[in-house]
């Protein structure tokens, strides 16, 4: 019984942590491009890499810190404007091939030897977070109740992530609201309705594109530095399907879904997770079953079966309403 | 047929500029990274604690027959080993700590070096009860005394035979795609699928015995087949007739290959392994080409099979109904084609295309549990280059595919190639988005 209150609560820790706040915010972005607009981003990892990498070339030729959030949060927006320019022309699943293709190019060129002296190729930037980790006013030590509790940095990774978090959804709330939102709403529904309305839906769904992009790049950013360092494997296409099962958990096109959806998705993860190696380790699992050493392929296994049976089931996720989720169902 | 001939224009104007240009004088630059994977590379475990490594070139070759010395970090020796025939090697460690590992490049094979000369040892920490890896780069293999055409005409032919392993894939992706609609992230699972089980099926699993590979790899494709066929059966087909939408169907793929590929982790392993027929062969000239025999074997039967392929969409009456579902699958119904068995069938026969593909990977490359994921990109790019859903089309595309990724290492760096192969696909998508043969003749 203690082995399952442990489980529990470090799944709890895990679906509060630095991680799930980081996917909430990369969740918001994605929402915004896929829930509202409608738009297959399957590159999702993209905006991230280019945010967090932008921030830590920047902080690493010794700018601060102020300076690297704007200029990751500005890369994105370019690369927004850029497969925005190119893409928004083709029909949805095209779109989801390029935005994957996309975030691959971008990963390769990161990695390459070419890039090495700008991006560290395959090394990364080492020690990216020193002026963040200045600013944290938590003095050393644990913080937490019952048995989720939180190192000092971590908790700060967690204020700050969780913070912007719930300002990126509330910017995305009040967009919704605004005239604006309502007119990526009409595209969404209806695009030809729309542009026949005058709407320049290329140049909507563009500005969507950048916006959410943006904000997957503070998600990037806030992994870069609770890690303090980037490399290119931290931006492989699963993350952007984490970011999806996230987003359809808690449901697309609501505004509560991401931040939701992050906690959620951590918890069914990580408390899986936590079972499945108690089971290992007291014997319950037999090993030519699992072994503790193939634990990490297991949580891929458990996203990718949370995405089918989300898809097959419940599409709307957990707060979402079907009807909205299936526009654009052909 | 006008843009076959462009195409052919633009291949053709390709060759003439480099033989034209000077473009060998990149070789010097031109370096890859080896530890490209190093994360999946696992050496196997020996005693509490090891260090190893897996010496491979560029091509992804293994460096068999160099010999490695372990010492402390105070001299005293450890360990030698001497790299395999898949180029792995492993010493075992009595004490965990940092330990130098220097590599004899007195033993390096003809034309092999390292791509940094002074690094010859490396000075990893090895970690109580684990098995550490450490990686030596190896450079570029010289191309002294090779010739500039002579290095073209094989990298061509190297592509070709990439691409007609591509278009296996590709096509059985496209005729998916123009039967059902279904654009399917998980396609490169099942080449992923038929590299495994032959690999499985060689060394005898089960109630199987060893077998040859050609007899491994027959039943591979009969299993990628009926797993392909499981797929329509047991997944998207219930799908679709729940009317959940394409899109739905989509990410459903790309939830199906998130959990098949992590099965594969789990009951394959991590590590990279090869066939162990045709492993060594000494390559056979023909005019200015020089391949191995597996490379010959292998571009004869994919062109056997894809023309085949091509030849039954054409003149059969289950190739002239997969034809006409992907143009109107309405009029196709009323038209009395049975539809869900037409489907089934499509799934059928790209499942043991990707099957072949898959087995062709796997004695090219190595057999990988992510072989899949590696490969899929390939497939989309070849797709969309010769136009979703059309069957010709992506057998072309995957050619040109094919070519593009490899020659494209006569100038750049290896680790570039499937970057060209994506960039291919994004132009591609800007110039002409239906692709080379895409609308006027849909899938044939």
């Amino acid at each position: 019984m203690d082995d399952l209150i442990r489980v529990f609560a470090d799944a709890l820790r895990g679906a509060l942590g630095p991680d799930a706040a980081a996917f909430a915010i990369a969740a918001v972005g994605l929402n915004l491009h896929f829930g509202f607009t409608g738009l297959l981003n399957f590159g999702h990892v993209a905006f991230m890499a280019v945010g967090a990498y932008t921030m830590a070339i920047v902080v690493d030729a010794g700018l601060p810190l102020w300076v690297g959030v704007p200029a990751g949060m500005l890369a994105a927006v370019v690369l927004g404007l850029l497969l925005g320019g190119t893409t928004l022309r083709l029909r949805a699943d095209y779109l989801a091939i390029t935005t994957i293709a996309v975030g691959e190019i971008i990963r390769i060129m990161i990695r390459s030897r070419a890039l090495e002296d700008v991006t560290g190729g395959v090394f990364g930037i080492q020690g990216v977070a020193a002026d963040f980790f200045a600013l944290n006013p938590f003095s050393p030590g644990n913080y937490g109740i019952w048995r989720v509790t939180f190192s000092e940095r971590q908790l700060w990774v967690m204020v700050v992530g969780w913070t912007i978090a719930l300002l990126c959804t509330l910017l995305v709330w009040a967009l919704m609201r605004a005239p604006w939102g309502r007119v990526i709403k009409a595209i969404h529904e209806d695009e030809d309705a729309a542009r026949a309305l005058g709407k320049n839906a290329i140049l909507l769904k563009a500005q969507s594109l950048c916006i959410g992009g943006a904000i997957g790049a503070l998600a990037g950013m806030l992994l870069a530095l609770e890690r303090s360092a980037v490399d290119p494997n931290q931006y492989l296409p699963q993350q952007t399907f984490f970011v999806w099962t996230v987003m359809i958990l808690g449901g697309a096109a609501t505004i509560k879904g991401a931040m939701a959806g992050a906690v959620m998705f951590w918890f069914i993860i990580l408390f899986a997770e936590g079972l499945l190696r108690e089971g290992i380790s007291q014997g319950i699992i037999p090993d030519w079953l699992l072994t503790s050493q193939q634990m990490f392929a297991v949580r891929f296994v458990i996203v990718g079966a949370m995405l089918i049976g989300l898809m097959i089931w419940r599409p709307q996720g957990v707060f979402g309403r079907r009807e909205e989720v299936m526009i654009g169902a052909r | 047929m006008s843009s076959v001939a462009a195409l052919l224009a633009l291949v053709v104007v390709t060759l003439v500029a480099t033989l034209i240009l000077p473009g060998g004088v990149s070789a010097q630059e031109v370096d890859l990274d080896p530890d490209a994977d190093a994360e999946e590379i696992e050496p196997p475990a020996v005693g509490d604690q090891s260090i190893g490594g897996l010496l491979q070139d560029q091509e992804e070759l293994p460096v068999s027959g160099v010999a490695i010395t372990v010492e402390t970090e105070d001299g005293d020796p450890i360990g030698e080993a001497v790299s395999d025939e898949n180029g792995l090697w492993v010493v075992e460690v009595p004490e965990p700590g940092r330990v130098s590992v220097t590599i004899d490049i007195e033993t390096l094979p003809e034309g092999v070096s390292l791509q940094n000369a002074d690094r010859t040892t490396l000075t990893p920490n090895v970690r109580a009860g684990q098995a550490g890896t450490v990686l030596f780069a190896i450079g570029e293999r010289s191309f002294e005394g090779v010739s500039r055409v002579e290095r073209l005409s094989n990298l061509t032919a190297e592509g070709f035979k990439f691409g007609l392993m591509i278009a296996l894939g590709a096509l059985g992706l496209s005729m998916v795609y123009g039967v059902t609609g279904l654009v399917n992230f998980a396609h490169g699972e099942l080449l992923a699928f038929g590299a495994i089980v032959a690999f499985w099926l060689e060394r005898g699993y089960g109630p199987f015995p060893a077998m040859p590979l050609v007899v491994a790899a027959l039943f591979a494709i009969v299993f990628t087949a009926a797993f392909s066929g499981l797929w329509e059966v047991g997944v998207f087909g219930p799908v679709r007739r729940r009317r959940s939408g394409d899109i739905a169907a989509l990410v459903i793929s790309i939830g199906l290959a998130l959990v098949i590929r992590h099965l594969y982790l789990v009951f394959y392993g991590s590590r990279r392994d090869f066939y162990l027929d045709y492993r060594l062969q000494s390559s056979i000239s023909i005019g200015p080409v020089s391949l191995t025999p597996k490379s010959w074997i292998t571009i004869v039967v994919a062109t056997v099979v894809l023309v085949a392929v091509g030849w039954a969409l054409k003149n059969t009456r289950i190739g002239t109904a997969m034809r006409a579902v992907s143009v109107n699958k309405d009029l196709a119904e009323s038209s009395g084609i049975d539809v869900r068995r037409v489907t089934i069938v499509t799934w059928v026969v790209g499942g043991a295309l990707a099957g072949l593909g898959g087995v062709f990977f796997g004695i090219a490359e190595s057999v990988r549990w992510n072989m899949g994921d590696h490969v899929l990109l390939m497939l989309f790019a070849a797709v969309i280059l010769g136009g979703l859903g059309t069957a010709y089309g992506a057998m072309l595309g995957g050619i040109a595919v094919g070519l593009v990724t490899q020659l494209s290492t006569y100038w750049f760096p290896a680790e570039l190639k499937l970057m060209f192969a994506l960039l291919v696909l994004v132009v591609m998508l800007l110039v002409k988005p239906q692709g080379l043969l895409g609308v006027r003749e849909r899938f044939g």
